[in-house]
């Protein structure tokens, strides 16, 4: 900062940007998880429903029809990767709503006052937080399923399965925010939210894989984000861990797990990029 | 204090422009608006509701960008170095945006963070603030039961937490009660009394000249008239009289009268108040005129029913520079607010 005002140069030399900036990003993180503590039915609901997903869906196609699914694996652990990422990716889409309720009762504004040293803060926070959410819905969801019989991933697949959520909710997350600043409020964030997340889940592989879908719906299947986090986490469950094996048969070819999360990471950063200038707009 | 760079106020702003809005609904808010704050003064805007002043504040706090024009703080450029000014504002919203869910601690814990105060210094300025504004009974209790006073307290509180050197507040008393208002005009008070320069938009004359060493009248988005209040009132001359001969006069009455009083020396400015039962404004240059008034009312036989006799207040400084009451300005413009619109204009 430039300035021929004595008082403003007889100040101390700025303190560190990395210091300021991760004070300010802690504390708005802590009021989110303040409002969480006080507030939790967003956590009890956002646990409860993948679990009911996993316990009704897992019963309903108990039976399911043999060769359905590969190698003799049981609907319920084929459903639980699914669920899993379902429950991430559905934390991870809320996560511009409460930027949307602050930039509509202003409190937004009385964080623009404030001499922020970036204002990516603002945006930051809300990643830690819903990051922090969804890694914990998921773990209650896996610890659950592990309870019902349908294993848990060891060693490195757990590794893997919580790199794949990482990148999912990182790419959702974008998203998410990007559209609490570019829709004019929350009823039409709440709607858009609401139209994408189940039709997401059924043209995905969380239900039933893409050899028993008719062919235009395996070819959504096979393009949808969700189903390159369904598959490393489905063969990190099955115990085959590796990254260069193919967990995905695409009616376009194969991919492998590696592959997977590369266009996880792909997306997450395009996203990110995408909404950037929108924020920058929005944010200054 | 020697800063302020040209133009010697604290804070200068320099031909505002700022339009809400395209094409034929566009609104023009500020329409070349120049003020000059000079440091340590408690400094009123005074207007009607939608004359600009909120504009005005929000431009200074860097909230909004103005379409032209300059801002400055203590010779810091709002535009150009926006975190230097606002490390020097503490701002009190007129909307009072506050997370219901947090205590008044909580949010101030998050304002000094947000100000990059360390630990104890913010833990100290808290108690300190907590004490000044009486809120000991309230600030560990989430805000969402707060009264509108207490939130307004609140409010002031995480504008003074980093001791700007500017207090910025916009219509900070509107709706309170009057033990709150008070509570905040004696800090107000206080504040500038210890070297902090306080900018305040009202729309109460009676705030503004209760408070306010110098006051700038905001209208359309222009500054039509600035100065110490005193000198504003002195310099419009004379006492303001109302008089009734009757509780209730006709016109016929009312017009014989007013020309009896414009034949007397030392009369100015008679004006039959219509709205009024048929009452009569009038100036007098001196305290002798109006003995001499109830003299020539006697000799024309005409009583008289009433007579009030008052210095200049603000509200005929308002009068003489708009040609319309501040009241009769507010009731203009109160049907064609549109709360919505305000809102999104706020809205980030």
């Amino acid at each position: 900062m430039t300035s021929a005002n004595p008082s403003l140069e007889a100040q101390p030399a700025e303190p560190s940007a990395l210091a300021e900036i991760s004070q300010e990003t802690l504390a708005l993180t802590k009021r989110l998880f303040v409002q969480l503590q006080r507030r939790p039915s967003t956590l009890v609901a956002g646990v409860l429903q993948p679990l009911i997903w996993l316990v009704l869906f897992g019963a309903l196609f108990a039976k399911a029809p043999e060769g359905l699914l590969p190698e003799g694996m049981s609907y319920g652990r084929f459903l639980g990767a699914g669920v899993i990422v379902f429950t991430a990716f559905s934390g991870a889409l809320n996560a511009g709503l409460p930027v949307m309720f602050d930039r509509e009762f202003g409190f937004l504004n009385r964080l623009l006052v404030a001499p922020l040293r970036s204002r990516s803060s603002i945006v930051l926070a809300s990643v830690l937080f819903i990051t922090v959410m969804s890694l914990v819905q998921s773990l209650a969801i896996m610890a659950t399923a592990a309870l019902l019989g349908y294993g848990w991933p060891g060693g490195g697949g757990l590794v893997l399965v919580l790199v794949t959520l990482l990148l999912l909710v990182f790419a959702v997350t974008a998203l998410s925010l990007g559209l609490a600043f570019a829709l004019p409020g929350h009823i039409e964030l709440i709607a858009v939210i609401f139209v994408a997340n189940l039709p997401l889940l059924f043209a995905s592989t969380a239900l039933a894989p893409i050899s028993f879908m008719p062919t235009w719906l395996g070819w959504l299947a096979a393009l949808n984000p969700l189903t390159f986090a369904i598959e490393p986490i489905r063969a990190a469950y099955a115990g085959q861990f590796s990254l260069s094996a193919v967990v995905l048969d695409a009616p376009y070819g194969q991919l492998t797990a590696a592959s997977c999360l590369g266009v996880l990471a792909a997306l997450a950063v395009g996203l990110f990029l995408l909404i950037r200038p929108l924020l920058d707009r929005k944010l200054t | 204090m020697g800063d302020g760079a040209a133009g010697g106020g604290l804070i200068e702003l320099r031909d505002l422009r700022k339009s809400y809005g395209r094409g034929d609904g566009a609104v023009q808010a500020l329409d070349g608006l120049s003020l000059s704050v000079p440091s340590g003064t408690l400094y009123g805007l005074l207007g009607p509701n939608g004359s600009g002043k909120t504009t005005t504040l929000r431009i200074l706090c860097t909230l909004l960008a103005p379409d032209a024009g300059s801002v400055r703080v203590a010779g810091c450029d709002a535009i150009a170095t926006p975190r230097a000014v606002r490390r020097l504002l503490g701002y009190v919203a007129q909307e009072v945006a506050i997370d219901k869910i947090l205590t008044g601690r909580e949010l101030l814990q998050l304002q000094g963070d947000l100000h990059h105060l360390d630990g104890r210094e913010r833990n100290r300025r808290i108690t300190e603030l907590v004490e000044l504004l009486g809120m000991g009974e309230w600030i560990d209790r989430r805000c969402g039961g707060y009264s509108g006073g207490m939130r307004r307290r609140l409010d002031l509180a995480s504008a003074l937490l980093h001791r700007p050197r500017v207090l910025v507040l916009d219509e900070p008393t509107v709706g309170l009660d009057i033990e709150s208002r008070a509570a905040i005009w004696t800090v107000l008070r206080q504040l500038r009394n210890g070297g902090t320069t306080v900018l305040l938009s009202s729309h109460y004359l009676e705030e503004v000249d209760a408070l306010a060493d110098r006051l700038a009248i905001i209208e359309r988005g222009r500054v039509i008239a600035e100065g110490v209040p005193a000198a504003l009132k002195r310099a419009l001359g004379g006492d303001r009289v109302t008089l009734r001969v009757r509780e209730f006069s006709d016109a016929e009455e009312a017009a014989r009268v007013q020309r009896l009083l414009q034949a007397c020396d030392g009369v100015r400015q008679v004006v039959v108040n219509r709205s009024q039962g048929y009452s009569l404004n009038l100036v007098v240059e001196h305290d002798g005129v109006v003995e001499q008034l109830r003299r020539q009312l006697a000799e024309a036989e005409l009583p008289v029913f009433a007579l009030a006799q008052s210095r200049p207040s603000l509200d005929d400084v308002y009068l003489q520079a708009t040609g319309r009451t501040l009241m009769d300005a507010e009731l203009a413009v109160a049907g064609l607010r549109d709360p919505k619109a305000e809102r999104k204009q706020s809205m980030r």
